[in-house]
This record gives structure tokens, C-alpha cells and sequence, in this order.
């Protein structure tokens, strides 16, 4: 099988690239979901808050998804369904899986979307005992708003991601109680409007700077341990309580789905945990290109989208032979509070009008500049107000500004002179 | 009424129980919890031994050795992950040099073949991540590591093939000798067996006090390890541990037959044989010791913590003899480490015993030694193509990490003994045993075990019997 595009996953990220790599004239696309429908994680966010920049509405994720969903479907987009993507190769040779058996398929270009997933208890060793009852909460979630089923009557909370706050709240709209969410950071990792409307409202206490040190019972949770941390998340000693429950959700944070990446000999940044990008969402191999959460985690579905539809456009680009690749790679790097910038290198020839940056801070930054510098020249500043950790910074920027620029490409967040 | 019941469906129990069932005997195996392989056969560093660690002339040097030569055979039989890649024990002054020396004098007399000292290059050359500060090392070339939970579900699953019968949740609190026949109790309920084996690990020596009086006592001793994701799997390529001391062989690192990376254990003694609780600090220190051994080592990519329970005997050595007073009950007892790598020797020495204490034994004719249990994921494509085609099952993969399929989910849950829980089906297949740990296929996999077994979904647990994950229905 043969086709000019072929995007693994059919979560946001897949369904936007695979809709603009049609638009921009590819006439053989597929997209390839291992479930049993499109639309990704999405479809188990049943609350709403999705689409506000795009749709300048609140749409519930699985509203959002059907509007891509029936896009691609006029579009005449193939999508496979129920099919596993087990490998892929740096010529771009694909093999899935379903239950009528093993394909192989060639594409012109790969876009990967394939997601992220959750950090589990292991990754983040609590001690204690093992038992029952401890759940990521995008797993709870799962059970909660696709099964139907409450995963426990007491429960605490460790994480004080998207995801964790906004199953406080929908436990105890089921009838649950939340003792707490409880917060290794002196701040929310989560969206300000999730710790408001999720925690706030429902009088849900947050606990910053605490952490659980231990999770107690044989078979099911009957306790856990929680304890105040300090400046060097080290338990204060004495601070420790014991808190009767029977179920610890985990929220503490998203690791990009890259096995396949691996599989393909893809450069992966250690920082976001996704492969590494150009400005064209390329991966460091050619053809490979990349979006959505796979490459970094992001907080909101509308940037998704965005960088979805560059992908695929890309890819179009790339199949028709239209991406100019003569100038030479800027790298760019990051300093001063912020942890990360993709895409992680440009070339000036093959980009567009504007260029998105996607930036994180490491904590709240009331007032700040993001400043642009190539070496010693400065490019660029852009002020920036209320910047935290838990939302991403998108900022465009102009082509022309890096017309000149050669070197490598300093992105830094400077305090000085603002209160 | 039986003529054997075996109480302890572990490492030590299924491989008597296959042992036996070579022989003409109506047996049972009775085990407390509701499935096999959950005692300390389910958690411990799953190496097979050389068996130069154990003293000249105990019976623990003797069924380590002879146990450690059956393993490639076993293996075959039972389709059982195994590999011999070689253990080291790293010394890093002239003192440790000396022990290493001493160790592998002992090794020469215990009969452990193919062992020799490697030198610092050589040493460096064969694990170069190792500490460069390292001097040599004693290299065992016939140490391997093994799956020991698959080892003994097939083990099991071999001898219920060839007759012998298992009874779960089966938690016995009394032992009665009525005319010569045993009888066991739990909540009740009552077998009968002519012979009775004690192979129940940490509680052998209360299973022992049940029947005869007391004469040796087991103290649990724990150990904390952590298992670190695929991608740390080939830092090292031997079993690596460091010279040893009183509390034991130390903090070793070593890859897994599933290519994870496996470090520790700790050690601390214990009042409560079932506290398997991890604590922070003996991590620490098992994370330290293995930093030593490896200084690239983090533990950065542990997808799991865990612990098991060593059974240690007052008297040092493995008992496995004819209880005094109580003829026809035989323990198999104080069976601490290296209990896996003796398991199918321990069995031919039990046979031994009790044809010594008088008990005919006649072979059966047509014992099958095989089990066949292949996961799609290990077979070629061309065999896995036909498999989709015979059971469109295998073609939706459940466990991503793992890239587990329905189809051997489905199988593992159908064998005898076959999966009833979560961690059941994980142990059997290693759906859940990836880096996500389950979080992913957790609810897939209970969807298949309520659809398989007909139960409603908030019947099925996660391991013990009271771990339920759910707690009814949303509103
Ligand atoms: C629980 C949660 C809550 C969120 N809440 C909000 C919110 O309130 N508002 C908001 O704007 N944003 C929210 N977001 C953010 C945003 O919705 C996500 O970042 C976005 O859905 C990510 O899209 P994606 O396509 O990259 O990944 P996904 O939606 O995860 O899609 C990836 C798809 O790839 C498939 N896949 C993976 N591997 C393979 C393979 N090998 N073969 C075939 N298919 C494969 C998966 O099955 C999946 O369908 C939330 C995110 C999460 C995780
Ligand atoms: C930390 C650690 C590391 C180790 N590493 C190694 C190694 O690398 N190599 C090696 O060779 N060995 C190793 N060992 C030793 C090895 O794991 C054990 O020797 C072996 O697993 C013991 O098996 P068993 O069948 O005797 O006991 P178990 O596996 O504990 O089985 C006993 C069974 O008896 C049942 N039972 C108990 N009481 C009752 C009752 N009253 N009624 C019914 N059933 C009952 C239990 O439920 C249990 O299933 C290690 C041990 C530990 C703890």
C-alpha cells in the first residue's frame, strides 16, 4: 500500500495535520488510530473548556474532536481504525496491525501524533505498599466518564496537573470525597481557570509545597502519609500526617509517546521528552515530521491544532519537493527561567511568514520580557505578563527578524527593571 | 482423599508437584492465596545462581549447583525465558581480591564449572559502564536470569497437565493425623492426604508446628528493588554484584530476561513475613550500592518499586527432610535464596527422600514434559500473520508497552491454572509490566478477565482478594 501522507494517530494533532496536508494537495492521505475511533484523548474529556481560540466557543473535548473528525471526512481522508502502528522505518515504511492482520504500507511523508502518556507511581517511587486503589487520573478518567464506574468513595490526589484537578471536581460531583490535591510545587502545574473552577468551588483543598511519603494497606489503600516539603522538596520533619482513604489518583505530569520515534532513529530532546523539531515541524529525520503532544505537552487543544496544521502542511510541502532547505540551521536555546523552546532549530529559507515559538517558564513570572538574541544582537523583546509553568507561551514572531541572524538563536526571559 | 498434597504453590511447591506427577499419585497443591507464584517466588532478583555463595557441603551448595545445570533443559520443556549470561562479583581493593579468590575456590569445590577471575581490562572490556575503579572480578559463566513467575505458572501448568490437581484460596490453619492420613484445614473445609509437603516459604515453619513439634524457625528478612524502564536494559550485560557480606550478597544490578534493568535488594529483618512495604531509605541505599557498581546509574527511569521476603532458616541451610514425629510429612522449608535456582533440584532430592522413607513410587508412561506458551510479540511475522488469521484476537494489541494482545491475554486467563486477576494475567503475559505499569490496559485487561470468566466487572481484582479497583457504578 502506498500513500503520499500517512499520520499515526488520530487524536487533535493527527486529524489537523492530516486535514492541511490535503488541503495543500496531497490526494492520498491515511491516518492510522489504534482505537476503536478517532479523536484521542479527547473523547474521555467530557468537561469543557476546548476551542476557545479557534471556535471563540467552549465546546466539550469530544465536540471539539467530532468538528475535525467530520472535516476529515468530507476531506476524504482514509483513517484506519482499531490498527496499531507496531514500527517505522527512516525510509519511511510503516507496518500496523489489526485484527485482519499485518500491513505493511510506504508513505511519501509520516506525520507522528501519537500522544502522550501519563507518568505512573513507579516513575516516582512513593514507598509504601502496593495495593489497590491507585490510579493516574487519566486513567480514573476513563473509567469514570467512558465506563461508568467510580474508582473510590475517599480519595486524595497527587498532582496538581490539568487532569488531577479536573477529576477532583468530577468526583465529587459523583458523590466522592477529595480530601486534597496535593502539590510538590509552591504553585499549581495546572491552568489558573482549572484551579478556580475545579478545587475553589467545590472547596477542595490544594496543598502546595507537600507531598505523600507513604501509601499504607495490603490489598486496598487504607492510608497515606503526607508531609510539608521545603525549598528542596525535602519532608520537613514533624509535618507528617495520616490520612484515612481509599484511593490516591496521580497527576504528576505526561511523558510524550516516542517508542516509535525511537524505532526510527529520530533525535529525542531529553527536556520535553519528544523529538527534536525544525521550524517546518520536521523530526531530524527527513520526511518524519511531528505534532500535538508528542512532541511537547501541551495544556490547550487550540495550540495543538495550530501546530497540527503546520505539520501537514509541511508534509505536503515536503512530498512536492517545496521545502527550501539551502540556508544553513540556527539552533535555538534557552535561558533564564525558561525550560524549553520548540521547534529546537531554524532555517531562514524554509520558513513562513511567521514563526511560533513554544516556551515554558519553571515558575511564575509576574512581569517579564522574552527576549530574542542571536549571539550578542539582540532581535527582539516581547512583554509578557502572568507567566506560569502551567501554561504554555506561544509567541509569534516575525520572519524578517531572523533575516539577518546566522549564528544561534538565544531565547531568555529577563526580569530586570520590572517589579 | 489424596495421596499428596503439596501446601505452597511457589517456586518449590510447583516444581515437586511436577516432579511427581511423573509418578502414579493422585496430588493437590493447596495454596492461601487466590492464585500461584504470589509468594516470594513472585519477587527476588530472578537470577540463577552459579552456586559458589553457599558453604562446602550444605545441601543448599549441593541442590544450587545441581539445580543450576537443569535449567536449559526445564527451560526448553517449558517454553520459559532463560539466559545464561554470566554473573561477576566486582572487587575493588586487594582485600576483596583475596575473597574473590576464596569465593571461586569454593565455587571449585561446590562443583560450579566454568569459573575464572577477569582482570581489570578484562573486566572493563566485557561491562564497560561498570566502576573504572573496579579491580577484577569473579566471573561465573553458568549464572543466568529467568522469568521466575513464568517458571512457576508453567511449572504448575505442567503438572496439572499430567493429573495433578491445585486448590486456591486455600489458607490452612490446621493439620490433623487421623489413622495415618492428614487432614487440612482451612475455614472448614477439609483435604485428605496420605503424605503432606510443606513448601510454604515464609509461614514453613508455622505449617511445620501444625503437624510435629517445633524444631526450626523462619525469620523473614526483606529486600527492596527497583526496576528500571527497557531503555537502561543493556547497561549491563551480566549479573554484576559486589563482594559480599554477612547480610548477604549485597546490592547487585543486573539486565532481566524481559531486557528491564533490575537493582537491589536491600535487606532489613522483619517481624511481619507479609510486610512488603518499601521505605525510602533502604531504596536509597539499594540506589547507592548499585551507583557503586554502575556510577551512570539513576533510577530516573524506575517504573516500579518492590519487595520480596527472603524466608530465613535459624539453621542456615534448606531442611528438606521427614519431619520427627510425623511420618509421611516432609518439609521443604527455610527455602531463602538460591530457592529458585535449587527449585527442580529440591524436587528430585524430596523423590529421593521419600522413596527412602519407604513410599513405592511407579512411573507413569505417558508424562508430558511440555508447555507451550508463546506471546505473539516473540513469534515471526510470518507465524504471527497465520495467528491473526486462526483468532482475529491477536491482531488488537492491549499492553502497548509490551505490545501484549488480546489473543494472549485471552490465553492466559484460559490455561490451567489460568489468570483470574489483573496481576495474574500480568504475571502470565506481562500485560501491565511495561513503563505505564498498567495505567493504560489496567481496565482493558479487567474488561477481558469479566467477559472471560463471566463475572461483572467490579468482581475483578487486582491481585489479593479484598483489592478490588472498583467501587461501583458512576451515577
Ligand atoms: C486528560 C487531559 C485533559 C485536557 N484538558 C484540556 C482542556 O480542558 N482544554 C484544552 O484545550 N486542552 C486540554 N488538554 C490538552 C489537549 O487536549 C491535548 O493536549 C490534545 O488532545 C493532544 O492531542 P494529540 O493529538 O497530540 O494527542 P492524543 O489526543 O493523545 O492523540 C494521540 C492518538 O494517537 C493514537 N496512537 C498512539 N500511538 C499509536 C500507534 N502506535 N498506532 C496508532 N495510533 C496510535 C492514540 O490512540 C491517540 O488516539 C487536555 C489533555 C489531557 C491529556
Ligand atoms: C529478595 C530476594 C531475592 C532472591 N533472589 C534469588 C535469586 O536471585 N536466585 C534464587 O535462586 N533465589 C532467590 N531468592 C530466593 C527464592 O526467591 C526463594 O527461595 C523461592 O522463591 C522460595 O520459593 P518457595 O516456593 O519456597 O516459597 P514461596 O514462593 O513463598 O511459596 C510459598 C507458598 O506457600 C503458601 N502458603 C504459606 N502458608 C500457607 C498456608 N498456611 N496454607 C496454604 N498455603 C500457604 C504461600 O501463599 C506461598 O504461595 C530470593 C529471595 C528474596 C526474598
Amino acid at each position: 500500500m502506498d500513500y503520499d501522507a500517512v499520520v499515526i494517530g488520530g487524536g487533535p494533532a493527527g486529524l489537523g495535520a492530516a486535514i492541511e496536508a490535503k488541503k495543500n494537495g496531497l490526494s492520498r492521505v491515511l491516518i492510522i488510530e489504534r482505537d476503536v475511533e478517532p479523536g484521542g484523548i479527547l473523547q474521555q474529556c467530557i468537561h469543557n473548556g476546548f476551542g476557545l481560540h479557534i471556535f471563540k466557543e467552549e465546546l466539550t473535548g469530544p465536540e471539539y474532536a467530532q468538528r475535525y473528525i467530520d472535516m476529515a471526512k468530507e476531506d476524504n481522508i482514509d483513517i484506519m481504525l482499531d490498527t496499531i502502528v507496531t514500527s517505522i522505518s527512516k525510509d519511511r515504511k510503516i507496518k500496523a496491525m489489526n485484527s485482519s492482520g499485518i500491513v505493511s504500507i510506504s508513505a511519501g511523508a509520516i506525520v507522528l501524533a501519537m500522544g502522550c502518556r501519563e507518568r505512573t507511581r513507579g516513575a516516582i517511587a512513593i514507598p509504601g505498599d502496593r495495593p489497590a486503589g491507585i490510579f493516574t487520573a487519566g486513567t480514573a478518567q476513563r473509567y469514570i466518564n467512558i465506563e461508568g464506574y467510580m474508582v473510590g468513595k475517599k480519595v486524595i490526589i497527587l498532582g496538581s496537573g490539568d487532569i488531577g484537578m479536573i477529576m477532583a471536581r468530577r468526583i465529587v460531583l459523583e458523590g466522592g470525597e477529595v480530601i486534597a490535591v496535593i502539590a510538590r510545587s509552591s504553585f499549581a502545574k495546572g491552568l489558573t481557570r482549572n484551579v478556580v473552577q475545579c478545587l475553589d468551588h467545590y472547596n477542595i483543598p490544594l496543598l502546595l509545597n507537600h507531598n505523600i511519603i507513604e501509601i499504607k494497606g495490603k490489598e486496598r489503600v487504607e492510608s497515606v502519609v503526607i508531609a510539608e516539603t521545603d525549598a528542596k522538596k525535602e519532608v520537613i520533619k514533624g509535618t507528617e500526617k495520616e490520612y484515612e482513604c481509599d484511593t490516591v489518583l496521580l497527576s504528576v505530569g505526561l511523558i510524550p509517546e516516542n517508542e516509535l520515534s525511537r524505532l526510527a532513529g529520530i533525535e529525542i530532546d531529553r527536556k520535553t521528552g519528544g523529538p527534536v523539531v525544525n521550524e517546518s515541524m520536521e523530526t531530524s529525520v527527513p520526511g518524519i515530521f511531528a505534532c500535538g503532544n508528542v512532541v511537547h505537552v501541551h495544556d490547550l487543544v487550540d495550540f495543538v491544532t495550530e501546530e497540527s496544521m503546520r505539520a501537514g502542511a509541511n508534509a505536503a510541502r515536503f512530498v512536492k519537493g517545496e521545502i527550501k532547505t539551502e540556508s544553513e540551521y540556527m539552533y535555538t536555546s534557552v535561558s533564564g527561567g525558561l525550560t524549553y523552546c520548540v521547534p529546537h532549530r531554524l532555517r531562514y529559507s524554509a520558513m513562513l511568514e511567521k514563526l511560533d515559538l513554544f516556551l515554558r517558564v519553571d515558575k511564575v513570572y509576574p512581569d517579564s520580557w522574552i527576549v530574542i538574541r542571536d549571539s550578542e544582537k539582540e532581535l527582539a523583546r516581547f512583554r509578557h505578563k502572568n507567566l506560569t509553568p502551567g501554561e504554555m507561551i506561544k509567541q509569534t514572531v516575525k520572519k524578517s527578524v531572523f533575516e539577518n541572524a546566522a549564528g544561534n538563536i538565544e531565547i531568555k526571559l529577563e526580569t530586570e527593571g520590572l517589579v | 482423599m489424596y495421596d499428596i498434597a503439596i501446601i505452597g504453590a511457589g517456586v518449590t511447591g510447583a516444581a515437586i508437584a511436577r516432579e511427581l506427577s511423573k509418578y502414579d499419585f493422585r496430588i493437590i497443591v493447596l495454596d492461601r492465596e487466590n492464585d500461584i507464584s504470589c509468594g516470594t517466588s513472585k519477587a527476588n532478583s530472578a537470577i540463577i545462581h552459579a552456586g559458589y555463595d553457599a558453604e562446602e557441603n550444605t545441601l543448599m551448595a549441593k541442590l544450587n549447583v545441581e539445580g543450576n545445570a537443569m535449567f536449559d533443559r526445564l527451560c526448553e520443556e517449558l517454553d520459559v525465558p532463560f539466559r545464561r549470561n554470566g554473573s561477576l562479583v566486582v572487587a575493588f581493593d586487594d582485600e576483596q581480591l583475596v575473597h574473590i579468590k576464596k569465593l571461586m575456590q569454593r565455587g571449585i569445590n561446590n562443583g560450579v564449572p566454568a569459573l575464572s577471575i577477569l582482570s581489570q581490562e578484562e573486566l572493563l572490556k566485557r561491562e564497560p559502564a561498570l566502576n573504572p575503579e573496579a579491580k577484577g572480578a569473579l566471573l561465573a559463566e553458568s549464572a543466568g536470569i529467568i522469568d521466575p513467575m513464568l517458571l512457576t505458572i508453567s511449572m504448575m501448568e505442567s503438572a496439572v497437565k499430567n493429573g495433578v490437581h491445585y486448590r486456591l484460596n486455600f489458607d490452612i490453619e490446621s493439620i490433623k493425623n487421623k489413622g495415618g492420613v492428614y487432614i487440612l484445614e482451612s475455614g472448614g473445609d477439609e483435604i485428605e492426604a496420605k503424605y503432606v509437603i510443606n513448601a510454604a516459604g515464609v509461614f514453613a515453619d508455622k505449617v511445620h508446628n501444625m503437624a510435629a513439634k517445633p524444631s526450626f524457625k523462619i525469620k523473614p528478612r526483606r529486600g527492596q528493588y527497583f526496576l528500571l524502564d527497557k531503555i537502561d536494559g543493556n547497561i549491563v550485560n551480566s549479573v554484576v554484584f559486589p563482594c559480599p557480606t554477612k547480610m548477604g550478597k549485597g546490592t547487585l544490578v543486573t539486565p532481566t530476561v524481559h531486557t528491564n534493568l533490575l537493582i537491589g535488594p536491600s535487606s532489613d529483618d522483619l517481624d511481619d513475613p507479609e510486610d512488603l512495604s518499601t521505605t525510602d531509605e533502604l531504596l536509597e541505599k539499594a540506589r547507592i550500592g548499585a551507583k557503586l557498581l554502575v556510577p551512570k546509574l539513576t533510577t530516573r527511569n524506575s517504573i516500579r518499586t518492590f519487595a520480596g521476603m527472603r524466608a530465613e532458616p535459624d539453621a542456615g541451610d534448606f531442611i528438606i527432610r521427614e519431619a520427627e514425629g510425623a511420618p509421611g510429612f516432609f518439609d521443604a522449608a527455610g527455602i531463602k535464596s538460591p530457592g529458585l535456582t535449587a527449585a527442580p533440584a529440591v524436587a528430585l532430592y524430596m523423590v529421593e527422600i521419600m522413596k527412602k522413607s519407604g513410599i513405592a513410587f511407579t512411573a507413569k508412561k505417558n508424562f508430558n514434559p511440555l508447555v507451550k506458551r508463546k506471546l505473539f510479540i516473540d513469534m515471526s511475522e510470518s507465524a504471527q500473520s497465520a495467528l491473526i488469521r486462526g483468532n482475529p484476537l491477536y491482531g488488537r494489541i492491549i499492553c502497548r508497552c509490551e505490545n501484549i494482545t488480546e489473543g494472549d491475554i485471552v490465553d492466559s486467563i484460559r490455561r490451567s491454572p489460568g489468570a483470574t486477576t489483573v496481576d495474574g494475567v500480568k504475571r502470565r503475559c506481562r500485560a501491565g509490566m511495561g513503563r505505564c505499569q498498567g495505567g493504560f490496559c489496567g481496565p482493558r485487561v479487567q474488561e477481558i478477565i469479566s467477559r472471560e470468566l463471566n463475572k461483572p466487572l467490579e468482581e475483578v481484582v487486582l491481585e489479593k482478594k479484598h483489592s478490588y479497583i472498583l467501587t461501583g457504578k458512576t451515577k
